[in-house]
């Protein structure tokens, strides 16, 4: 008896230390990535783990450079991501709802469309997302924030999953006590979807502080970085400025933790409702 | 509440509300919403009249010449210097810009069908308005309507504004980006293009960028199998540690390892490429320990491109097993425990246990998801993007390097200096048709699967 518990004993120990040494490995580089920020350093390069001398210079020059004007990038990212978390989650959560509960003739067609139109890779509309703003006048925070919420439309797949589990028998019941649709959808549908709604929100609301790619191609003709979201702003700062901000690349490190911590622990919120998005998906093959 | 389609022939055919309505019907099937406005059903009847009238306008003012100069995208295809007689000078005439025609010609193309969708709308109402007259039916007010957009038609009410959305930001894009590829639009052709036909898919398939793009569809291949299957196995085994009997905290653990994935990517994967650097931290820790002599090239440009390859396929799996162990632990809390225990009585070890009976039930319960995810590494953009931009360097590439996938491929073909705009687009259809294949394979194959 003794002998099981001590074998017990063993591999509990074996599998916390296996669990302390990858979560180790796996945190490693982020700690880097923290302690890099803190470095003093201004050749561009960081080439040690333990910076060689402490200083919180990177953090005071990246808010207050004018060459990288921070603020204005933080500034403009929170109102794109404001409002298109708004508009993104009305737009979402009312196609969601529609594509769940009610039967109508085009519901099939839109469903399969909208599939078909997943499959394309992103990036080849990227050129004519450029023209069509540009045809507009819109190669600005505002054109952005349109991008982000006409795409809304077609990320619905996690909200629906999540109207599909809540049983039909209580809008029936509501429906025969006279309330018309609208109301069930105000009264029953929304009240009972308060998780999905903030789910549906927070990645709305943290798409534009991670994404660069279109940031880039919409703001960058404008050549002034006062217009910049956060992203590729500080993208823009190690690429597009090669060798001349080499020296900056802390102040980037430092700027970069500054967004990171935030966003991270949104996410860190949001992890649960990730994982039933994702198997609630999964169950609908 | 949701009633069965009714298989009984309509009450009236279009015919019949042609041949007996009364003039407004006659004259609806011309001028839309004027039997509705006669029957005093302002807000449809003034929308549809509205809309035509709208659409009437813009076709004569634009649409006409928007559709006809989609047929040769502009007449003048190259700079031309033209004497212009009203000022007397030689003036320098500019290409017609192909790229803003075509993209008017498609905005163009989707107008006329969804007005052609509009009108079929309007006939199917004038029918059943028809249907109430004829019939002395209740024939419902204006009021009656409006409120039946919040109840019997709450889907039109809620879905005009995204559909309106999705077409303009994604169904028009994709459609440009189609017609592109039957052009010739590239470097030599920046401003004025013309149709080509299949030109460029020739020319990826088997012209000058064959030789980039079988190579790079392979690696992309490898890479979407790797990625996938490292990400889920070790997510599994991951999820399964922490699940284990006696872990406490379970909770923190996970939250420990989601950190990586929930830090945004583009600042992860570009710090990871500084910290893979040639002088960067890792290689100054391993030459500090005495464990290697010299740095080791990981993703420079320069690099070995299998060093380069299993180094992004290693950093993949650092930034997706958190994902997939948060997946598969949700699955591992639900798997159903009687197998397991009968397993361990009949004398079955861990090992055997998880070989036949835990892996092969995630396995099933995953597959779908592990079909979205392999797809989801196909166009995974970020990880080349940002590791290693492409690199290293292949001199038998065009405009690609070692560890490129076809999306990053995509876009060097697009913002490189190589400008092969129309290949591009073929890339992005060529993806299209591999995730579709892929995908269309594999729910046919789990499906089978499932009934069986």
């Amino acid at each position: 008896m003794t002998s099981y518990h001590a074998q017990r004993r063993a591999s509990l120990i074996a599998r916390y230390v296996l669990l302390a040494l990858l979560a180790a490995l796996w945190l490693f580089p982020i700690v880097w990535i923290v302690l890099a920020s803190f470095s003093y350093n201004d050749t561009g390069f960081v080439s040690t783990i333990w910076p060689k001398q402490f200083t919180l210079s990177n953090y005071t020059g990246i808010f207050t450079s004018t060459q990288f004007p921070f603020v204005y990038w933080i500034r403009n990212t929170l109102f794109v991501s404001l409002v298109s978390m708004v508009l993104s989650t009305f737009v979402t959560i009312s196609v969601a709802y529609a594509l769940s509960r009610l039967r109508f003739r085009f519901r099939k067609p839109y469903l399969q469309i909208a599939l078909v139109l997943g499959m394309f890779p992103g990036f080849m509309s990227m050129i004519a997302l450029y023209y069509i703003l540009k045809s507009f006048n819109m190669l600005n925070l505002g054109g952005l924030i349109l991008v982000y919420v006409g795409g809304a439309g077609l990320g619905f797949y996690i909200a629906k999953g999540f109207f599909d589990t809540i049983p039909r028998s209580i809008d029936e019941a509501a429906e025969i006590d006279g309330a018309s649709r609208w109301q069930v959808f105000l009264h029953i549908g929304l009240p009972m979807s308060k998780p999905i709604i903030v789910y549906t929100a927070l990645t709305a609301f943290i798409a534009p502080w991670t994404d660069f790619i279109f940031s880039g191609i919409i703001l960058s003709s404008s050549g002034n970085a006062k217009t910049y979201t956060i992203a590729y702003g500080l993208y823009n700062m190690v690429h597009a400025t090669k060798g001349t901000s080499t020296t900056y690349f802390t102040w980037f490190i430092a700027g970069c933790v500054v967004i990171a911590v935030p966003i991270t622990i949104l996410f860190i919120i949001m992890q649960k409702f990730y994982v039933n998005g994702i198997t609630a998906g999964a169950d609908k093959g | 509440m949701f009633k069965k389609k009714s298989n009984l022939p309509p009450a009236a055919t279009y015919k019949e509300v042609w041949q007996k309505g009364d003039l407004s019907f006659k004259l609806s099937f011309f001028f839309m919403g004027l039997a509705q406005l006669k029957r005093r059903q302002w807000a449809q009847g003034i929308s549809l009249l509205g809309l035509e009238l709208a659409f009437i306008g813009w076709l004569s003012f634009s649409g006409v010449s928007a559709l006809g100069m989609l047929s040769n995208l502009g007449a003048n295809k190259t700079k031309r210097v033209v004497f212009d007689n009203a000022q007397g000078v030689y003036l320098t005439k500019l290409p017609d810009n192909s790229v803003v025609i075509l993209l008017f010609g498609v905005l163009a193309v989707i107008l006329v069908l969804a007005m052609i969708g509009l009108y079929i709308a309007s006939l199917r109402s004038l029918r059943t308005l028809y249907v109430q007259v004829r019939d002395g039916e209740h024939v419902a007010t204006n009021r009656e309507q409006l409120r039946s957009l919040l109840d019997s038609r709450l889907h039109l009410t809620l879905m005009v504004i995204p559909i309106i959305g999705v077409m303009a930001f994604t169904v028009l894009p994709t459609l440009y980006m189609i017609s592109m590829a039957f052009t010739n639009y590239d470097s030599k052709h920046p401003i004025g293009f013309s149709w080509t036909g299949f030109k460029a898919f020739g020319n990826v398939l088997t012209g000058d960028l064959a030789g980039t793009f079988f190579p790079v569809l392979g690696w992309t291949l490898v890479w979407a199998v790797c990625a996938t299957v490292t990400t889920f196995f070790f997510g599994v085994l991951l999820a399964m540690l922490i699940e284990s009997k006696g872990i406490t905290h379970k909770g923190l653990w996970r939250t420990l390892f989601v950190i990586v994935y929930a830090v945004p990517q583009f600042v992860s994967l570009l710090m990871m490429a500084q910290f893979l650097d040639l002088q960067g931290p890792l290689n100054t820790l391993l030459m500090n320990w005495g464990w290697i002599s010299h740095p080791i090239n990981f993703i420079g440009a320069s690099a070995n491109a299998t060093v380069a390859r299993i180094t992004v396929i290693v950093v993949n799996m650092w930034i997706g097993i958190p994902v997939s162990m948060l997946t598969s632990t949700a699955i591992i809390q639900n798997l159903p425990q009687d197998q397991i225990e009968a397993a361990r009585m009949d004398g079955a070890n861990p090992f055997q246990v998880f070989r036949h009976i835990t892996f092969p039930q995630i396995l099933f319960v995953m597959a779908p998801a592990l079909i979205q995810q392999f797809i989801g590494n196909i166009n995974n953009f970020n990880v080349i993007f940002l590791l290693t931009g492409g690199y290293p360097m292949n001199n038998n590439y065009n405009g690609a390097g070692d560890t490129d996938l076809l999306v990053t491929w995509l876009y060097n073909l697009v913002f490189g200096q190589t400008q092969r705009y129309n290949a591009s687009a073929v890339l992005g259809i060529l993806i299209f048709i591999i995730s579709a294949t892929v995908s269309l394979l594999a729910y046919r194959r789990t499906n089978a699967f499932k009934e069986g």
